[in-house]
């Protein structure tokens, strides 16, 4: 089993922060991982990205052209990404802010209000954990438990109300799915 | 299954040069490796080594040739445009036959080039780099454990023929993260001998120098003659290479660092279609193992070269290969990274046209 993922969005919403979560939850449940992030002149102004590859066999390429599931953050990354996906593949889009609706018929399409979530919460900079609830549950690749203990590892200077409002975030995209 | 841990390939390359029982660094800033020396200055602090942020490139490349002159471990790192302003350095460290190791973080060049990752600096890391008739080991690590595990390699095979060692990584391998074992058993710096050279204080010793030069007609020329017999052992035992499904190939992929990673997805595709792809990927890039190679070249009649530039390694690869076989080429210059996909592409090609 091998699963390709795409995580993308403006900086500042978390794309690499729950890259890194999924990689680090991946790792904890004994699977092998990798993570690269766009990183330098894309992060500004524009989107960031990363990729992420969790599989039970040894990784080959970091690099991947054509994801199993892709997060798609803001307008920009469903523009630029929403054409690569694998057919019979996935797609998470953060409906809140993104107007235009995806137009691939050969994949299955997620919309989740992550921002209105989040906000609901309290927070919105936490709809990056709403989608990861979304993504692990509708593809079982990782347990929620494992997610939740990653986020601590993640975000070591956090409160314990910042973590648990964490936990939150990523259980009620647990449950949209 | 022994701890694994998650991290940065910059992150790694620390902790390898750390478990190395290298306790200097200096070195100035640039991308993509900024992480080397950032954390190198957290943890140089914590183990009570020295960590240097120099005025530049060449003040630290020649901080390190005191350093290593003086016996100890000593290590820089930078990226492409750092490394061309340390070739001067390295050649002199060279002349006087002094370890030290040297992480050159590849971007995309010319010039000031990119930030993207790139494997443009073949040629200068395998055919000497600054002026001078001279080598450097030069190592390809291709995962964020190899980043953990091949500083080790590099101090000892540079202390073994007293030669400085260059790991060549790129942008990718340095900002990627993946688990690493923590498998090399620490080197306590104290228990590392004095090598023979160490400007350690001379009293109540003769007295030592390491020069690169020595003026008397016909004594740089004997100098080089004596190193050469030095490169021609390192040639001779050093090479190194992982061969993957080679043993029935049809085509045999040559790549290293981060194309192997892509070649190897490449070749797991063509396998499962019934394809007979094989991959061999050089770890050391100097000596180049043409070994291998040359004896391959006997059974194969298709060679696929994947680099991230215009076309470097191709040249050893054909020389190697002495014209037995068909050198074929893919390569992205500029900062480009090809994808597994591009390469089976590539292969289909070459296969339909066999």
């Amino acid at each position: 089993m091998t699963m390709e993922i795409i995580i993308s969005g403006f900086g500042g919403q978390g794309v690499v922060s729950s890259g890194i979560i999924l990689a680090h939850a991946g790792l904890t449940e004994d699977k092998n991982v990798t993570f690269f992030p766009s990183y330098g002149a894309e992060m500004r102004g524009g989107t960031a990205n990363c990729s992420v590859v969790i599989s039970t066999d040894p990784v080959a390429s970091p690099i991947v052209a054509s994801p199993d599931v892709v997060v798609i953050m803001n307008e920009p990354s469903l523009t630029r990404f929403e054409p690569i996906v694998k057919p019979g593949g996935i797609l998470f889009y953060n409906k809140t802010l993104i107007k235009s609706v995806p137009k691939r018929t050969d994949i299955t399409v997620i919309p989740i209000e992550a921002n209105a979530i989040a906000e609901e919460l309290g927070q919105g900079r936490i709809a990056n954990m709403v989608m990861l609830g979304a993504l692990i549950k509708k593809t079982g690749i990782l347990k929620v438990d494992t997610l939740k203990m990653a986020q601590r590892e993640r975000f070591t200077k956090a409160g314990e109300d910042q973590l648990s409002l964490n936990d939150r975030a990523l259980d009620r995209g647990y449950d949209q799915v | 299954m022994p701890e694994r841990k998650l991290m940065y390939g910059n992150h790694a390359i620390v902790e390898g040069v750390i478990a190395a029982g290298c306790r200097f660094f200096a070195g100035y800033p640039i991308t993509p490796q900024n992480e080397i020396p950032e954390f190198m200055s957290i943890r140089m602090n914590e183990i009570g080594g020295v960590f240097i942020q120099t005025e530049s490139e060449i003040a630290a490349i020649n901080m390190l040739f005191g350093a290593a002159a003086a016996g100890k471990r000593a290590m820089t790192s930078s990226s492409s445009p750092g490394i061309s302003l340390m070739q001067e350095g390295i050649s002199y460290i060279a002349g006087a036959d002094i370890p030290v190791l040297v992480v050159n973080v590849i971007r995309g060049g010319p010039g000031l080039g990119n930030i993207a990752p790139a494997q443009s600096d073949y040629y200068q890391g395998t055919k000497g780099g600054g002026h001078g008739d001279y080598f450097t080991i030069t190592l390809a690590p291709n995962s964020v454990q190899e980043l953990y595990e091949f500083p080790k390699l590099a101090f000892e095979l540079a202390e073994k023929y007293r030669n400085p060692a260059l790991i060549l990584a790129d942008g990718l391998l340095g900002q990627m993260m993946e688990p690493v074992e923590f498998t090399q058993a620490p080197v306590d710096p104290d228990t590392l001998r004095e090598p023979p050279y160490a400007l350690s204080g001379c009293k109540g010793r003769e007295r030592r120098v390491v020069r690169s030069y020595d003026l008397k007609p016909g004594k740089l020329e004997e100098m080089n003659w004596q190193r050469l017999k030095k490169y021609q052992k390192i040639q001779e035992t050093e090479q190194r290479f992982e061969a993957t499904a080679c043993d029935d190939a049809e085509l045999v992929i040559i790549a290293y660092g981060t194309c192997a990673r892509v070649c190897d997805a490449a070749v797991r595709i063509a396998r499962a279609k019934g394809q007979k792809i094989g991959l061999l990927r050089p770890i050391t890039l100097w000596p180049f193992p043409n070994k291998i190679m040359s004896e391959m070249s006997k059974r194969i009649k298709n060679f696929l070269v994947v680099e991230m530039n215009m076309g470097q390694m191709i040249d050893d690869v054909k020389l190697a290969t002495e014209c037995r076989s068909k050198i074929h080429f893919h390569g992205r210059p500029g900062g480009g990274v090809p994808t597994p996909p591009e390469i089976y592409e590539k292969i289909k090609t070459i296969m339909g046209g066999a």
